[in-house]
């Protein structure tokens, strides 16, 4: 027979209002396998658990049940008490009779039932569980960082900093990622280049950073401390070792005109190049879609047809017949920094969305978006930092400046606010006012934004001092009329429509995430939002772990951010990790699932379910070595405990620890009888 | 294929071309448009300006004609009567607390079955035929499509192409042998039904348009909508001004059937006031 004890809190008046603890106490002390029942104010505070602790040593139970609030409270509480007692923590269990019943219920005496019958089945559970081992799993001390933009840069050095090793990958050929880009950044007008490529050149030297630039993260297997990561080098033709970073390849290239990406198009590049002057690495790398060499060698050519760069590389380090090549790497955690991309109206269209064709984006010159707008404010950028129009090369006096474009707007765009384009868009207005001081800017928008350290009074600066015209409405279109760009808007404040004439149009559109977000986050078994933007753990109490241990999010991949922002999440990523990686083993609760391998037929559909990737194969042979059959096998690791093969399990093969079959069976019939 | 087929009052009275124009492209791509029998007003611009109820049940009765006729689609040339058709079929499919009050108002049975088709779609749908058909006697004329500000809104009820950046027109053009110009005021506002209260405000928007067109280098307007055509046919004298050259404005299915073939005189090209006549001499002299 049991001896289960029975422990009914009060929770101060929480429960003791609507719940009689003492008829509780007293129905469940007649209940069969109950050897103690008792009820009291708080059972969380520490007079409670020591009646707890002592109802075990001296009744000898067996297993506890208390009836208080929910487990997500304090299970780990109570669980803790019974250990202090010597009994296995997983045979105390909760009956919830706050939230599950004093909480929702007024009719005292009906309410007093429920709670009887709450704890009678979790009694009834109790009565099947079984002592359960804390799941103990070695950790290795390296770090993956996805990401090579200032998130990834951050969360990179802080965990060097810390003592572990780093592996950062980037896809691009440099690190540095969006702020790169810019100017100046907001709210203090600092360059951007100035206070980030110092970080650059930190990562790049730091000893305990293995820097991957134009890598890709191919596969990942494993788990929280033991993960496998297949990465892609993907071959530059350029042998990093020889190369000195001297330029003479990308001066010699006969191809010069390639759109250059960091200049969002709005300048050229050579096939051979490198992103910016100040590129971490410095190493060039051979666009093969636009080289000469390449395409011809598609078409099936037998003979080089040129090889201009590879003639002008003193050092030979010119190398076309590199290849791809594959690199696997051992880290205990991983952080997510794939950070963003701007809403390019047609080019990327969301799915189901249709855009706003009505701006012409893309059809007028003279209308780009606002890290376009960077470009051509960067003393860097293709036009040496002076405001110039790209249509005629000639200084725009009239610029407009279009907020929330494909944001908060559910019915043409994306329903979320991508919170930088208020403050990117005053500081545009005063880059322009600082550099064209004749130069009228007026931005239309539907609300200020400006929450944060600074902010507001960035924004009023831009209207006050620099005498930006803020109309509050929308634009219905755009459209080029001869050399000016006719703006319709509404101006909702006087209530009447405006047609404004403007030199330039420069477009705040929405950030979304980096393209190939969905196919990393299945790599990774992480879930993402609708708009394909990493969930965080928690909302508030967990915002830069995953719903996988050990994946961790920071930045603009995760919701759109600023600077500020992502790199409070990258130090926060990266504490995390140092605080995983002070640990000797990994602790998990063994509340996971266990696969009965005499009964697995091997259909696998557990494997197809789990969310997680926690289930492997496993070959089951005779002592001759022939295989007998597949089985399914649940990685203990990965596990999260959902349940969800168990529910899948034709053959009822799959057990769940502390959720078994029988343990819920046991609570129905409780419920029934 | 077979169509039931709303004309409206315009299509019997104004816009009588439209009608006209339409019946003979029908027949010469095997469309079979069988007119509602027993069709009543739609309720445009006075009905819906009046009351709700009238506004929905207006166009539920044609509609409940076209089911009891049965019909599964139903033409409605006229932008406002396709609008309003449309607007009552959504908006008591949405609802069916509505759908009960326009039933009992109806006093017969309405299954709201019927989908509204529009004079483009239509075309649209024929595109291939009509390509098939024509012969190259539109080719190098310059045609600006004009969409108003009702035919392809509002986007939940219409549907059938962008609200803002809409093709449908200029596929319909293309597959003719035509070429649509790129303007900026396809969408505007003609003035709509207020043609006599305030003709000044109508002169105004459709010089606008008129002289939007012309830069774009648009021999023609081509509309698909009576009160469009109204507004920029018959009162365009008074936007010429400046001595501009006249613009003609056809409809859709009268550039279709210029395309095709069809003598002016069956499309109904002689009841314009702009002359459309020259137009169509110089498609026929493109075919010899």
């Amino acid at each position: 027979m049991a001896r289960i004890g029975v422990f009914v809190c009060h929770c101060g008046e929480n429960i003791g209002r609507t719940v009689d603890c003492a008829r509780v106490a007293d129905a469940l002390r007649e209940h069969p396998g109950v050897a103690h029942s008792v009820d009291y104010k708080y059972m969380c505070s520490d007079p409670g658990q020591a009646l707890i602790k002592q109802a075990i040593a001296e009744k000898r139970l067996d297993g506890v049940v208390v009836a208080a609030c929910s487990p997500h409270m304090h299970e780990k509480t109570f669980r803790r008490a019974c250990a202090g007692a010597d009994l296995n923590p997983f045979l105390c269990e909760m009956a919830n009779v706050r939230e599950h019943c004093s909480w929702i219920h007024e009719d005292r005496a009906r309410a007093t039932d429920k709670a009887i019958d709450l704890a009678r089945t979790i009694v009834e559970k109790v009565k099947h569980n079984r002592p359960l081992q804390t799941i103990r799993i070695p950790v290795t001390r390296r770090a993956l960082v996805i990401g090579g933009g200032i998130a990834g840069i951050q969360a990179a050095l802080d965990i060097a900093d810390g003592g572990a090793e780093v592996v950062l990958v980037e896809k691009e050929p440099s690190i540095g990622g969006h702020m790169s880009q810019l100017s100046e950044t907001f709210p203090t007008l600092d360059c951007s280049q100035c206070i980030l490529t110092p970080r650059m050149v930190e990562v790049y030297q730091h000893p305990r950073i293995k820097l991957m630039a134009y890598s890709e993260v191919d596969a990942v297997s494993g788990y929280i401390g033991n993960f496998t990561v297949k990465i892609r080098q993907k071959a530059r033709a350029v042998d990093a070792s020889t190369c000195n970073g001297c330029g003479a390849c990308t001066k010699a290239c006969i191809q010069r005109k390639i759109p250059s990406e960091f200049d969002e198009r709005l300048g050229p590049r050579s096939a051979i190049y490198v992103p910016f002057p100040q590129a971490v690495p410095n190493t060039p790398v051979i666009d093969r879609a636009n080289c000469a060499y390449f395409k011809a060698k598609a078409k099936g050519a037998t003979k080089a047809a040129c090889g201009k760069c590879a003639e002008a590389c003193s050092r030979g380090a010119i190398d076309f017949d590199q290849q791809d090549s594959f690199v696997t790497e051992k880290v205990g955690a991983i952080v997510v920094a794939t950070g963003f991309q701007l809403y390019r109206i047609g080019a990327d269209q969301p799915q189901g969305l249709t855009g706003y064709g009505e701006y012409g984006y893309g059809t007028v010159p003279d209308v780009i978006d606002g890290l376009q707008f960077e470009r051509l404010a960067s003393a860097s950028g293709p036009t040496g930092g002076k405001i110039l129009r790209p249509s005629d090369g000639r200084e725009p006096k009239r610029i407009v400046f279009l907020q929330c474009v494909g944001s908060r707007d559910p019915a043409k765009g994306m329903a979320y606010c991508s919170k930088i384009c208020c403050m990117y868009v005053a500081k545009h207005t005063m880059l322009y006012r600082h550099k064209v001081h004749d130069g009228q800017a007026t931005v239309f928008y539907m609300d200020i934004r400006a929450a944060g350290k600074g902010y507001d009074e960035f924004t009023r600066r831009a209207i006050e001092e620099d005498g930006a015209r803020y109309v509050r409405g929308r634009v219905a279109r755009l459209y080029r009329d001869g050399d000016v760009i006719k703006v319709h808007g509404f101006d909702t404040l006087s209530g009447e429509p405006l047609v404004l004439d403007a030199d330039m149009v420069v477009l705040a559109t929405a950030m979304r995430p980096q393209p190939g977000i969905e196919a990393l986050a299945q790599k990774l078994s992480v879930s993402y939002d609708q708009h394909g933007f990493i969930n965080e753990a928690h909302p508030k109490l967990r915002p830069v772990e995953t719903n996988t241990a050990g994946v961790f999010v920071a930045g603009a991949c995760q919701a759109p951010r600023d600077i500020p922002d992502s790199v409070a999440m990258a130090s926060a990523a990266a504490s995390k990790i140092l605080g995983l990686f002070s640990q000797a083993e990994l602790e998990r609760e063994p509340t996971v699932a266990r696969v009965d391998t005499g009964l697995c037929s091997g259909c696998f559909h557990c494997e197809r379910v789990c969310p997680y990737g926690a289930v492997e194969r496993r070959e089951i042979r005779d002592r001759k070595g022939n295989l007998l059959k597949v089985v399914a096998e649940v990685n203990p690791g990965v596990c999260q405990g959902c349940g969800t093969c168990q529910a899948t399990c034709p053959s009822k093969s799959v057990e769940l620890d502390g959720f078994t079959d029988q343990q819920i069976w046991a609570e129905i019939n409780a419920l029934a009888l | 294929m077979r169509i039931g087929y709303y004309p409206g009052c315009s299509l019997h009275a104004t816009a009588r071309e439209l009608d006209e124009s339409l019946r003979a492209v029908a027949s010469a791509l095997d469309l079979e448009l069988q007119e509602l029998d027993d069709w009543s007003c739609c309720g445009a611009t006075s009905g819906h300006a009046t009351n709700h109820l009238l506004s929905l049940a207006l166009p539920a009765r044609n509609l409940a004609l076209a089911e009891a006729q049965g019909h599964d689609r139903v033409l409605a040339p006229c932008a406002a009567c396709y609008n309003r058709l449309a607007t009552a079929r959504h908006e008591i499919a949405a609802d069916a607390a509505l759908a009960a009050r326009v039933a009992r108002v109806l006093e017969r049975p309405f299954a709201n079955r019927v989908t509204v088709a529009n004079l483009v779609e239509v075309l649209r749908e024929l595109g291939p035929a009509i390509t098939a058909r024509a012969g190259r006697s539109l080719a190098g004329l310059k045609v600006a499509c004009y969409y108003g500000c009702l035919l392809v809104r509002p986007a939940a009820v219409v549907g059938f192409d962008d609200p803002e950046q809409p093709t449908s027109m200029e596929d319909v053009v293309r597959a003719a042998g035509a070429t649509p110009v790129a303007w900026q005021m396809r969408l505007e506002c003609c003035g709509g039904a207020f043609s006599l209260a305030r003709t000044a405000s109508v002169v105004r928007l459709g010089r606008a348009i008129l002289d939007d067109a012309r830069r774009a280098g648009a021999e023609a307007l081509v509309v698909a909508c009576p009160m469009c055509h109204s507004n920029l046919d018959f009162r365009q004298s008074a936007m010429l001004e400046r001595g501009e050259k006249p613009l003609p404005v056809l409809y859709l299915s009268e550039l279709v059937g210029l395309a095709l073939g069809i003598a002016p005189d069956t499309l109904g090209l002689q009841r314009h006031f702009v002359d459309a006549r020259p137009l169509a001499a110089r498609a026929a002299a493109e075919v010899h």
